[in-house]
Order: structure tokens, then sequence, then C-alpha cells
């Protein structure tokens, strides 16, 4: 080997170092971002995602008690004012309805009446 | 297996409630001391001599018993204060009771022979119409009229606001429905199958030699089925408590 072989393929090193050093700090700041996202996304269901099987208890139980109180409900009323079918009707069906709406935020796809409050603050 | 007295196994006699002291009736209302009273005290006593006996010796280093002891506090307060934030803190003896008494109560009921408290759907609505007690009183104390914002969302058309409200209010009051049920309904559901697994096992010993070697899946299952038990003893503690700090949350801030 030369040493003007020698003195080149320092250059060449160098050369590369730097280009590596480039590229090591661009897949850095791409790993952060990716990073962040993958967190940012995975923070909201972090909390009741314990297990598959506790999940599947928890929306079932929401759903049938909503549409359960929704019924009792109704029929309370119906034997107070005297109103026999349709108290039951109504209140089955906005039980109906708020089991959905039980589901929906218990899945994270409706947010709860604190959050939305305060989304609505804002608009203000 | 206690089922001898009737032809098969009777995977529902554990959940029997029978009288152990002399009928006690007060105003119309029977106060008798049952199994499910008797047990319930025993849960009250195994937990508080559980505190008062670990921590009396407080060591810089804890101990074994200690360490369980303060485990529990940490993972109750990280609980409260991840959901409920340092304002709910002021709850804590309320959340920490509830929690150790489910879990010992589960953790009892995993003992043969014991009465499972929590498996019994009147113990289990009771601590949560106690929670949402609490969270509607103190809501309306602390916030007045405006606790009643939790079921106006605001930015919904005046329109549709009556019904809105309706089906919040329905949802806020199937709350402690669901959250009874759900603990119960475990409870129940793990104690019968257990014993319906374990009863397998007995009735198949008795064909002979094809029934024992028959009895070995069942028996395995049986096995499993109690590991997956002491899990969701735990499990449904922790939902428990999960689900009581998430209401206290709302009772705190129903709008700030």
């Amino acid at each position: 080997m030369s040493p003007d072989e020698n003195k080149q393929s320092k250059e060449g090193m160098k050369e590369t170092d730097r280009h590596l050093s480039e590229r090591l700090e661009k897949l850095g700041k791409t790993l952060d971002t990716r990073l962040d996202e993958a967190s940012a996304e995975e923070e909201p269901d972090r909390t009741s995602a314990m297990s598959g099987l506790s999940q599947a208890w928890k929306m079932s139980s929401e759903f049938i008690a909503a549409v359960f109180v929704g019924g009792a409900l109704g029929w309370m009323a119906d034997s107070w004012i005297g109103t026999r079918p349709w108290g039951m009707i109504i209140l089955l069906m906005l039980g109906f309805g708020a089991g959905i709406l039980n589901v929906l935020r218990e899945a994270g796809k409706v947010a709860g009446p604190e959050r939305r409050m305060n989304s609505g603050k804002k608009q203000d | 297996m206690a089922g001898n007295s009737g032809n098969a196994i009777d995977p529902i006699h554990q959940f029997q409630i029978t009288n152990i002291s002399s009928p006690i009736v007060i105003g119309g209302f029977d106060f008798s001391f049952t199994n499910a009273s008797l047990f319930m005290v025993v849960t009250v006593v195994v937990a508080t001599l559980f505190l008062v006996l670990s921590t009396n010796r407080r060591g810089l280093v804890p101990g074994r018993a200690q360490l369980m002891a303060e485990m529990s506090y940490e993972f109750v307060a990280a609980t409260l204060r991840g959901s409920a934030g340092n304002e709910g803190m002021r709850f804590f003896p309320l959340v920490f009771s509830l929690f150790m008494f489910v879990f010992v109560a589960n953790m009892l009921g995993m003992f043969p022979y014991f009465f499972t408290v929590t498996s019994q759907i009147i113990v289990t609505f009771a601590l949560a119409i106690l929670v949402i007690g609490t969270v509607t009183i103190y809501g309306f104390f602390k916030h007045g009229a405006g606790f009643l914002k939790l079921f106006v969302p605001s930015g919904v058309p005046a329109l549709v606001v009556p019904l809105v409200s309706a089906i919040e209010v329905i949802s806020f009051l199937s709350r402690p429905v669901s959250l009874s049920v759900r603990l119960f309904a475990n409870m129940l559901a793990g104690h019968i199958t257990l014993k319906v697994f374990a009863g397998f096992v007995v009735m198949l010993t008795g064909f002979g030699a094809a029934g024992i070697a028959s009895a070995i899946l069942p028996l395995v299952l049986t096995v499993a089925i109690t590991a997956l038990e002491f899990l969701v003893a735990f499990l449904q503690a922790y939902v428990f408590t999960v689900l009581t700090c998430m209401y206290l949350a709302d009772a705190l801030h129903p709008s700030h």
C-alpha cells in the first residue's frame, strides 16, 4: 500500500463518515416522529385495554344495564302515572340509545360528557 | 365435593344463604345474621388485621407483609390520581376501603367451602349505590345546579336537548347497575364453572378405568380455571376501583 493510496482512503473514510452521520441524524429524526405518532395513537386505549375479556365484559354489561334501567324507569313511570304501555315503550327505546352511547363511549368512539363539554367551551 | 345429599352435584348450592343466628326481625324486616353477613364481617376483619399488623412495626426496609400493604396503597393511590387528579385524593379512604373489601372478599371466595360475598348481587349493588350516591351528593354539594351540566352537553341544538339529556340521564343511572352486575356476574359465573368442571371429575371417576382416564381432561381444566379465577378475582376488584375513580372524576369536574 503506497502512502498516497492510504491518504486517499482516509479522505474517503471522512467522506463516508460525514455521510453516515447525516443519515444517522435523519433516521433519528424520522424515528422520533414515528414514535411520537405511535404513542399518541396508543394513548387513549391503553387504559381500557387491560385484556380483551374484561373489555368484552365491560361493553356487554354497560349495554344491558342501560336497556334494563330504561325499561325499569318506564315501568315505574307507567305504574305511577298510569300511561300503561307508552312510558315503557319510549323509555325502553331511550335506554337502548343510552346503551349504544355507553358502548361507543367505552370504545372511545364518542367523547365522555366531561371531555365533550371542554371542547364545547373552547368553541365559545 | 359436598353434593352427595342430592343425586347430582349441585353447582348453585354454594350460593345459598342460611341463617346462623336465631331470626332477628326489626320492624317487619329480617335482620338475621346469615352466612353472608358472617363472611362480610370476616372480610372486614381480615383486611383490617392485615393492614394493622403489617404496618405496626414499620421498618425503613419493609418486610414482606409491609411491602404488600404499601404496594396496595401505592396501587390504589396511583389509580385514583391517574383518573381523578390530586383533588381526587380526598376520596382515597373510600376508594381504598372499597378496593380492599372487594379484593379480600373475592380472594376469600376462592377457599373451598367459603361463601363468596361478591357473588350476591345485592352486596355489589349496595357498593355501587354507595359510589354513585357519593358522586351525586358531592357533585351537587360542590357545583350546585352546575352539576346538571353533566346531562346537557353544549353545542347541541335546542330542539334535541330533551332527547339527548334523557339519554344521558339513563346512561348515568345505568352506571351503578353495570358496575354491580359486572362484579356479581364474573364471580357467580366463575364459581359455577369451577364447580361444574370439578363435578365432572367426580362423576367420571365413578365409571371405572375408562372414566378415570377421561377424567384427566376436566381435572386439568379445573386447575386451569382455578388459576384464571384468581386472576379474575383481582381483575374485577381492579375494574371496580378504576370505574369508581372515573365516576368520582365526573363529580369533581363536570365542567371546567
